[in-house]
């Protein structure tokens, strides 16, 4: 059987693609991997088990989780507001939902921990309230926050935008009230897409490093997050620790790879037309 | 009053005029705090100590020696980025072959790993305890806390961003202009040239850009293969964590804002090319042509 | 330029979409592939091109054996379903285009004056600055046509060619694609589903279906002589009527038709509307009519038969006919095919 292609540069483009693929992202991660292998069961279980870790586990998952529950909140109203409403500014509030994506997140971190610090413009209004952010579980979230709000509003955005209007049009013509509107028609079909989006923004938050390490506090225990302590057993030339917790974070990103990707088929059943 | 007189259509759902207005407010709000503010101050704490403390920073030789090395790190990455990114997508969306979903998945990648995750992989490639480390150490190439490391890292991190940007462009433009040139007797090259990279021009220069401000901007893999070596492998970013905890936090935010101004910019730049039509495929993926 | 395909084969994934096709086609030959969707008819276009290699079996151009010739080798002008005009040139520049990445140099006067050339030809002239989305549906598919035309194929393969326009503008395009063909004489194949743009534009239609020939021939053989219940049906309008053949010819009620080399047993009758007729004596099909549906050139009755069979036929503007009203269904000719 002849196989050939029409189109000229498979093996050339291929080529490039599979070799720059390999160097680059599957070789490192393959020696991460088998790094974090060459430990043995109970060395990886002691060391990926151990309370610091597990406390840093802790903090980094409910902090994403309080993080991606006010992302869906305001990424939803922020997405509805663009969309939905013709206001003076719209434009530049569109844009500027992109600044946390291009703004470095070490930029991000110092800019935030300077506002939330006791004497920030944040920080001490709150303090007035006796609420700390800085150097307190809070700070994480709030850099997470900033960091992954974009995810939410881009992913539900363009799914509001081709709402078809004869829907609402149609729900209004068999007597529902706005809210009975929203609750029963429009939201569930935004629904996949602020799943996928909800997802995307939590994975980031899981990962997310540069923001959180100067708002933190990074106390041992209590303001330490994973990515954190990886770097710490790094700097302890302690690789085989550092080694086996990557490769947990490692696993939760395929993890979370897996779910966003799936979300994200599904977010397009309702749109994709034909 | 007025709301009556202009409206010519019946309202859509939450366009009760409170109803409407307090979301706007409420949203307005919450963007001036949590997106808004964190600009403004690094303008305001940048120049806490005056024009003169501001220069002084950003002519420091270290501050210099960053921003060179985080440019060069750009010049470095971001073309074999863009290169890597046009192959992938004229492999993936020009053929069909056994595979493509997962090499997909591959590429997607790096955007799903946490950046210290591929800083600590790299370590393990080319550090002294990983695969390549012993023969790179007999053979005297430093690649770990040097600039090859702070590259290399870079480009793991940025590797996506050409690539996701015209792969749903080219898989909605189909094969027919591709097929039709070559038709004509149209060499590969010529019809990558005429015929594929004046329609996806802009979508390029979108992925770049952005590809561009993630490379300056990154940290966390990046500290971890630079060594954080003053003056020798700090870029712009970890040069701005160094002063903040040197107690140098208006030196940090001066250094800092040099990045937020490459922010804005890549903003403005985004905004205009979506106007060309760039970053919307994805969103709106219909294969019906659009022009013919 | 001869065409020649012998035991040509494609499969897609798990799917046959060409079974074993062979095909001759004379030199400056008009020839339609006809067929419905997933008839293969498009496949066998592409690979005549380039477009798609075959799994098995031979092209020929002339003497060359041209199954492993690139496309951008083979000297084909390949006119696509959509026209996949460049959207970022002018129309010249699109007629240009094959001229300026050809082998053999031209230099700029020559391809200007060509482009001129062909400007005139597809009856375009003053349009060559624009772009293709400032000019009509119909206007594109003509400079889509110089486009091919401009690098002097030796064939010329057309996908659908006018599938995405109106009705007006088709009929209008295939007279003059008629009229070029006859100028210029170059061999031809175009692929439609459209069994009347087939009929009038081609020298010889080629049926296809589920990836083989089942029937080619000129306009006339293939309406005349349909060797299928399949092309019948395809070609036009046809009634159905169940029959029973004995000894060579078939019966339907107290009509008989000449049915030789049909095997004894149940058939069907198929019968074009032009071919049957309406009567208020016998002998023929016991019928009452049930609707008369007036159209501009005639009136079109639809009748029921005792056995519940609805057939359709028209008589002319001036007969009075009503729904209602019972009689006879007379049948001048009808081809016979077993069920």
């Amino acid at each position: 059987m002849r196989r050939r292609n029409v189109l000229p540069g498979l093996p050339l483009s291929l080529g490039v693609t599979l070799f720059y693929v390999g160097l680059i992202v599957v070789l490192p991660l393959a020696a991460l991997v088998i790094k974090a292998a060459s430990l043995g069961p109970a060395d990886y279980w002691q060391i990926v088990s151990s309370p610091r870790a597990v406390a840093s586990y802790r903090v980094t998952v409910l902090s994403a989780l309080g993080a991606t529950l006010f992302n869906l909140l305001f990424g939803l109203a922020l997405a509805w507001v663009i969309t939905r409403y013709r206001f003076p500014g719209r434009r530049i509030v569109d844009a500027m939902v992109d600044l946390p994506f291009a703004l470095p997140t070490a930029v991000a971190g110092i800019a935030l921990t300077a506002l939330f610090a006791n004497n920030g413009w944040f920080g001490s209004v709150l303090e007035g309230f006796g609420m700390k952010v800085a150097y307190t579980p809070l700070g994480i979230m709030v850099a997470m926050c900033f960091t992954s709000i974009p995810f939410v509003v881009r992913t539900v955005q363009p799914v509001l935008e081709d709402l078809d209007p004869a829907l609402e049009e149609a729900a209004q013509s068999l007597g529902g009230s706005d809210w009975e509107i929203f609750r029963k028609v429009i939201l569930p079909l935004l629904t996949p897409a602020l799943l996928a989006g909800v997802s995307l923004s939590f994975a980031r938050s899981l990962g997310e490093f540069g923001a959180i390490i100067f708002i933190a506090g990074n106390q041992p225990m209590s303001t330490e997050i994973t990515s954190l302590l990886i770097f710490i057993r790094l700097e302890e030339y302690d690789y085989q620790a550092a080694a086996a917790i990557a490769s947990v974070l490692l696993l939760t990103a395929f993890f979370m790879l897996g779910v966003t990707n799936w979300l994200q088929a599904r977010a397009l059943r309702y749109t994709v037309k034909g | 009053m007025s709301t009556l007189a202009t409206r010519k259509k019946p309202p859509r759902v939450g366009d009760n005029p409170i109803f409407r207005r307090s979301l706007i407010g409420i949203v307005l709000v919450l963007v001036a705090f949590v997106i808004v503010a964190p600009l403004i101050i690094i303008g305001v704490e940048a120049f806490s100590k005056g024009w003169a403390t501001y220069r002084d920073t950003i002519i420091h030789p270290d501050t210099l020696h960053a921003i060179m090395l985080t440019v060069l790190a750009a010049l470095i990455a971001v073309p074999v980025n863009t290169a890597f990114g046009i192959a992938a997508a004229w492999a993936i969306t020009k053929f069909d072959f056994w595979g493509k979903r997962f090499l997909l998945v591959l590429i997607e990648i790096p955007f799903s790993v946490s950046p210290i995750v591929a800083g600590v992989a790299y370590l393990f490639v080319y550090g002294l305890q990983g695969l390549f480390g012993p023969l790179l150490d007999a053979w005297d190439i430093k690649i770990l806390f040097a600039i090859p490391g702070i590259v290399i890292a870079s480009m793991f991190v940025t590797a996506p961003f050409v690539a996701r940007e015209l792969i749903p462009l080219m898989q909605a433009q189909g094969r027919d202009l591709e097929e039709a040139a070559t038709s004509l007797g149209a060499s590969g090259f010529r019809t990558f040239l005429s015929v594929t990279l004046p329609n996806v021009k802009w979508a390029l220069l979108y992925g770049v850009i952005l590809c561009n401000a993630r490379v300056m901007g990154e940290f966390g893999a990046v500290s971890v293969v630079s060594g954080n070596i003053r003056g020798q492998t700090n870029t712009l970013p970890l040069h701005i964590e160094l002063l903040y905890h040197d107690y140098q936090a208006a030196g940090a935010f001066a250094s800092a804002s040099i990045l937020a101004l490459l922010a804005v910019f890549t903003i403005i730049a985004k905004v205009l090319l979506e106007r060309q039509g760039a970053g919307r495929v994805r969103k709106t993926a219909n294969p019906a042509e659009k022009t013919s | 330029m001869k065409i020649r395909l012998e035991n040509v084969v494609k499969t897609f994934e798990t799917f046959r979409a060409v079974k074993d096709v062979s095909l001759d086609i004379d030199s400056g030959e008009l020839v339609a592939l006809l067929g419905p969707s997933g008839s293969g008819k498009t496949t066998i276009l592409r690979m005549v091109a380039g477009l798609e290699y075959s799994d098995g079996g031979t092209i020929h151009f002339g003497d060359q054996d041209a199954t492993d010739i690139p496309v951008r080798d083979r000297g084909v002008g390949f006119v696509f379903q959509h026209y996949a005009l460049f959207p970022h040139m002018t129309v010249a520049d699109n007629i240009a285009f094959g001229m300026k990445v050809s082998k053999v140099k031209r230099d700029k006067a020559a391809i200007d004056a060509r482009v001129t050339d062909l400007l005139r030809l597809v009856r375009l002239e003053g349009l060559g600055d624009r772009f293709p989305a400032q000019i009509s549906g119909g206007q594109r598919q003509r400079v889509a046509l110089a486009r091919a035309l401009a690098v002097d194929p030796k064939v010329l393969l057309l996908d659908e060619p006018f599938g995405a326009l109106d009705a007006n503008v088709r009929r209008d395009l295939r007279r003059w694609l008629r009229e070029i063909h006859s100028e210029l004489g170059i061999t031809t194949l175009f692929v439609t589903h459209d069994q009347e743009e087939a009929l009038d534009l081609a020298d010889r239609v080629v049926i296809l279906k589920d990836g083989q020939i089942v029937q080619q021939g000129t306009p006339e053989e293939v309406c005349r002589d349909p060797q299928s219940a399949f092309v019948m049906k395809f070609l036009g309008d046809a009634n159905v009527i169940a029959a029973e053949v004995r000894d060579g010819r078939a019966y339907a009620g107290d009509v008989s038709v000449e049915a030789q080399g049909v095997a004894d047993g149940r058939a069907e009758l198929y019968a074009r509307p032009s071919d049957l007729d309406w009567s208020h004596a016998g002998p023929g099909i016991a019928a009452t009519i049930s609707r008369v549906l007036d159209r501009a050139d005639g009136r079109r009755v639809l009748a029921t038969t005792v056995a519940s069979e609805t057939l359709e036929f028209d008589v002319e503007p001036e007969r009075i006919v009503k729904a209602g009203e019972a009689g006879f269904v007379t049948l001048r000719r009808a081809k016979v095919f077993p069920v």
